[in-house]
């Protein structure tokens, strides 16, 4: 080949991975422009904390942003025990290369790629039917109380598809700790509890805490899990009680764009709601970050 | 001095089919500082690392044999673990302080006791501290990262933290081996201070450390013991050509 041939061939590759980087950098900023552009000029505060009128049209987004939060807080408290147990005995308590703790692993990799509408459908027939139903069976004689779409089920559903997060994530702040620092423990006499308590918890802290947020963007964004598992379409009261319904971002996002009765009147307060929705994700993401790296700088100057 | 404090019998160390110590048995004196040298393999990391049973978080490796302190097994499904390790602590080869303050780092061992009623903890931390020569260095920044402190610094707080849980036996495993001469000399010159209160086993590398510091020395090859006795003895007249032969210098 001659030069001339090699130099083209060379400036077209470098055109053509520069040119894929720009159209991701591109879309992103057409999301983001198009949602800001179209929405920032109906975010007021008037907006943020009332609730929905004339069929979505006009009014707020506040029962979403109310059941979202409320949702979410009880998807961590459900997620994070389960999630940094699992982590803590994987890494400290299992025995290095069982055949049990592959087993964890492996269900623990095929949730993280379970897709989210199963999760939805398995919330459904599992927290629902089963232990719903059993519960108003067992307790309450048949009296419908727990056995319908609720916030209980929706978060539990939740913390099931964020378990990998947090699980993952912990164990990642738990790997990085040096075996030295067991021993250490062990060396003046603590038990193994002890050890965890004093000397791993303490380190992990920084893990834990950006999984939970993690976990806890990823959860306020997602709506399939909680289609059938308690989101409702429109509520004239907050809720207040674990058996409620709720009202949720993303999902109003969804009823707004495929159900309104009217479209193209409530197309602003749909942009403004997915603003809202994307700032707050954006906002928890961002955080997570921010207190990695200064974990990890932390964890450096330990070395 | 010569009561004996610890007598080991037949202790062997098994990982797979690989023995790491072979038959090992020997007595430790109390109040005494027994040097364990040997080139790299020798075993005599395992051998400090039975004594206070931290073998057992090495789970490929099986124990056989008996290790009695004060006439009670310390293998025995009785023992006490937590007591066991207070009893015989243990000083890392690398510094290994823990990423919270220096005071924290000190109280580590007492909160892992369950009665503490009675312990005055400033006072203790204190003695520690003296005993290790740091105290002048960190009485004004008790409150400060221990991560701060210098290599041979950190070594000396480990030592502390160590003395914090009274100890009767201290186990150092190559305590020096990453400092410089001065922290080195601090660190023997504690150890001579503290067999006054306690019996000491050190592992080193360095032989001249060991003809220093030592009362008496035990050395061992390829997981065998092959000599023990008075430090003088060892070093001027050694009984056995492998035991001259790495004492002078010829290999290891």
């Amino acid at each position: 080949m001659n030069r001339k041939l090699i130099n083209f061939i060379s400036a077209f590759f470098y055109t053509l991975t520069g040119l894929a980087c720009a159209s991701l950098v591109i879309i992103v900023a057409i999301i983001l422009g198009n949602i800001v552009v179209n929405g920032i000029s109906h975010v007021t505060w008037e907006f943020l904390s009332t609730a929905p009128k004339a069929g979505m049209a006009e009014g707020g987004i506040f029962p979403a942003i109310f059941g979202t939060a409320f949702l979410v807080l009880l998807m961590t408290i459900a997620v994070v025990p389960l999630g940094v147990s699992t982590a803590i005995y994987l890494q400290i308590y299992a025995p290095a290369k069982s055949r049990w703790v592959h087993a964890v692993r492996m269900a623990i990799q095929n949730l993280a790629g379970v897709p989210s509408i199963v999760f939805g459908l398995f919330g459904l027939g599992f927290f629902i039917e089963f232990m719903g139903k059993g519960i108003d069976k067992i307790f309450l004689g048949g009296e419908l109380y727990m056995g319908q779409p609720a916030i209980i089920w929706a978060s539990l559903t939740l913390a099931l598809l964020t378990l990998p997060t947090v699980v993952v994530s912990t164990e990642e702040a738990l790997r990085v700790i040096p075996k030295a620092h067991r021993e250490v423990a062990f060396s003046l006499g603590a038990t193994r509890w002890q050890m965890v308590r004093y000397v791993i918890l303490p380190q992990a802290v920084g893990g834990i805490l950006t999984g939970t947020i993690l976990a806890v963007s990823r959860g306020a964004g997602e709506v399939a899990p909680i289609l059938f598992t308690g989101a409702a379409y429109y509520l004239p009261y907050l809720p207040t009680r674990l058996n409620h319904q709720f009202m949720e971002l993303g999902y109003h996002v969804y009823v707004m764009a495929t159900q309104s009765p009217d479209v193209d009147a409530t197309l602003p307060i749909l942009y403004a709601t997915v603003l809202v929705l994307l700032t707050l994700t954006f906002t928890l993401n961002f955080t997570a970050i921010i207190i990695r790296s200064k974990v990890r700088r932390k964890l450096k100057i330990g070395k | 001095m010569d009561k004996n404090k610890i007598r080991i019998e037949n202790l062997t160390v098994k990982a797979d089919n690989t023995e790491i110590l072979k038959n090992i048995s020997l007595s430790i004196r109390q109040n005494e500082i027994l040097s364990a040298i040997g080139p790299a393999g020798s075993g005599k990391t395992t051998f400090l690392r039975c004594l206070n049973r931290l073998i057992d978080t090495e789970e490929e490796l099986s124990v056989q044999g008996s290790i009695k302190m004060d006439d009670k097994d310390i293998f025995s499904p009785q023992t006490d673990l937590s007591f066991i390790r207070r009893k015989i602590s243990m000083v890392f080869a690398v510094p290994t302080p823990l990423p919270m303050s220096i005071r924290d780092n000190l109280r580590l061992g007492l909160r892992f006791q369950k009665r503490l009623s009675g312990i005055n903890i400033n006072e203790r931390i204190e003695k520690s501290l003296r005993a290790a020569f740091l105290w002048d260095e960190v009485k004004n920044r008790l409150h400060e990262s221990a991560m701060k402190l210098s290599g041979g610094q950190q070594q000396r707080l480990c030592l502390a933290r160590s003395l914090m849980v009274k100890p009767e036996v201290l186990l150092l495993d190559e305590p020096c081996s990453g400092l410089d001469p001065i922290s080195t000399a601090e660190i023997e010159e504690a150890l001579k201070n503290l067999k006054k209160e306690m019996t000491i086993i050190l592992v080193t590398n360095n032989v001249k450390q060991a003809s220093r510091t030592s009362d008496r020395t035990v050395f061992f090859l390829m997981g065998d013991l092959i000599e023990m006795g008075e430090t003088g003895r060892i070093f001027t007249t050694p009984k056995d050509k492998r035991t001259s032969d790495y004492v002078s210098g010829r290999f290891g």
